[in-house]
């Protein structure tokens, strides 16, 4: 059985358990070295990646772009504003050119479901998935996962119900995934128009209600309701949606136990979740943003590697210390 | 895989007691004033071993001896060559290295090249007066000019030979054994 994780990462739902956990078990060195006065090793000195975002991005291209300085690889943002895509240059020929620069990674972020998926298969450079349309956001499921596991302590058996816009949200699909390969008991709650039909097949709860989410849950990962979804008629205000699906103080202090409160951010406060809540005990909203960069580390650090066949050597036996 | 053409022992547990009593003496002539030293075991065996040396130190002067841990994986040169470690170990550095004397304890001495990424570790920690090296076996084969200022025990072992450090806190016995290769 080989760990590594190949030339890319798309998406939770295409890798193992092992794999999983060996993303998370790795993150955990790397927590430290951001402590440390001086915030940088040299492991991936010499690499080059580029971060190219094709939607607008301030927190995971910002905790990419310290995760890949904190190892040393040399960076290059490009943001489709203000460069040749807007010139009508196709996502190909932008990752070709680029290619042709001598880089060794990109980090791409996509409106279109499945994008880094088909600029993966086009180009020789690994590929990091930085979401993709409604697919998936596999690096903030993994900070998710690493969070959970901090705070509950454990994944398998712990309950985590994902509130809100399910239906457009790659955060979701990839907690979905991510969550059910390691054992957790999944749900999701929303308005029934942003439910994607069938979600149950996934084997997942549907709640209808907040309240019975929170009677429920462990753990309420609460997703940014995105207020576009209100002009589309997915919601009739966003007064109503605070007023049934808010995640608030009252509603908290109902639990039968205490509750650890996610979100991907940024936070529509007073629409998904007030701010008692946001900035109460129960939130590790700012821990996530820390593990974060933790998680970025450890793909960069797998990926780069990128030789299944010599880390398998290499794990092979003690070598007396050198 | 050629089967191991023969494994000889190199230290029973009391050679090892015995090389470790005197490693802490060379290590206080060599730090002068034990209020400026500070062990730092590499990962994984060198933890063990400057856990026993600063025990060994601490009953002799009566003063806690500070220690730290180093996982070099991540100032490894051939990441490219080797691939990804499975699991990085912890690394934590006891306070202040600046006007210390730091020594590195690791159980193995070999090609140099772990020595090297532990010197840019602690260099990127701070600025120690000394950073000196304590190992239980030097097995020659150096491919950098890096030499130990204390040595446990020396051995010629050819390339392809294997050192196998076992330390009864990890392998829950304790012995040196070298592995002669069958290979020429």
């Amino acid at each position: 059985m080989t760990l590594a994780l190949g030339k890319d990462l798309i998406g939770l739902e295409y890798l193992s358990p092992e794999q999983i956990r060996l993303i998370l078990d790795t993150a955990e060195p790397f927590k430290e070295v951001s402590e440390r006065a001086i915030k940088k090793v040299p492991t991936l000195r010499g690499q080059t990646i580029v971060n190219l975002f094709y939607e607008a991005s301030t927190r995971t291209r910002t905790s990419f772009e310290f995760a890949e300085k904190r190892l040393s690889a040399d960076t290059v943002n490009i943001a489709a504003q203000g460069s040749s895509i807007q010139k009508g240059e196709t996502l190909v020929d932008t990752a070709r050119n680029l290619e042709a620069m001598r880089i060794d990674m990109v980090v791409v972020r996509h409106p279109s479901s499945g994008a880094a998926q088909f600029l993966a298969e086009r180009i020789n450079s690994n590929v990091i998935n930085a979401g993709d349309g409604k697919h998936e956001h596999p690096t903030q499921g993994l900070l998710d996962l690493l969070t959970v596991r901090d705070k509950v302590g454990k994944i398998a058996g712990t309950r985590v119900c994902i509130c809100g816009d399910i239906l457009h949200s790659r955060v979701a699909r990839s907690n979905i995934w991510g969550l059910l390969k390691l054992g957790a008991e999944v749900a999701v709650c929303g308005p029934q128009s942003l439910l994607p039909r069938h979600i149950e097949q996934l084997g997942v709860t549907v709640f209808r209600r907040i309240e019975e989410a929170i009677a429920w849950a462990d753990v309420l990962n609460v997703l940014r309701l995105q207020l576009e979804r209100m002009n589309a008629g997915f919601i009739p205000s966003l007064r109503e949606y605070y007023r049934v699906f808010g995640v608030t103080a009252e509603r908290l202090a109902r639990a039968p136990r205490p509750l650890v409160i996610l979100h991907p951010g940024p936070i529509n406060r007073g629409v998904e979740i007030d701010s008692q809540v946001a900035d109460g005990p129960h939130s590790v909203i700012l821990h996530q943003v820390t593990n974060g960069v933790a998680v970025r580390m450890a793909v960069l650090y797998l990926l780069a590697g990128g030789r299944p066949d010599l880390a398998e050597a290499a794990k092979g036996g003690r070598e007396g210390g050198e | 895989m050629s089967a191991p053409a023969g494994r000889t022992t190199l230290l029973d547990a009391r050679a090892i007691a015995a090389a470790l009593d005197r490693m802490a003496r060379e290590i206080m002539l060599l730090a002068g004033d034990p209020a400026r030293l500070v062990l730092v075991g590499i990962q994984r065996r060198g933890v063990e071993l400057a856990d026993r040396v600063g025990v060994i130190l601490e009953r002799q002067h009566g003063a806690p001896v500070p220690r730290g841990a180093l996982d070099i994986t991540l100032y490894r040169d051939d990441l490219h060559e080797i691939g990804p470690r499975p699991v990085i170990g912890e690394t934590r550095l006891p306070g202040d290295l600046d006007g210390k004397v730091v020594v590195i304890v690791d159980d193995v001495l070999f090609t140099g090249r772990t020595i090297r990424a532990a010197l840019d570790q602690i260099a990127d920690f701070g600025r120690p007066a000394r950073i000196g090296l304590c190992v239980l076996i030097d097995r020659g084969g150096r491919e950098l000019p890096i030499q130990a200022d204390i040595v446990g025990q020396s051995v010629a072992a050819g390339p392809r030979d294997r050192v196998d450090v076992s330390l009864s806190e990890v392998d829950g016995r304790d012995s040196v054994d070298l592995v002669r290769s069958a290979a020429p």
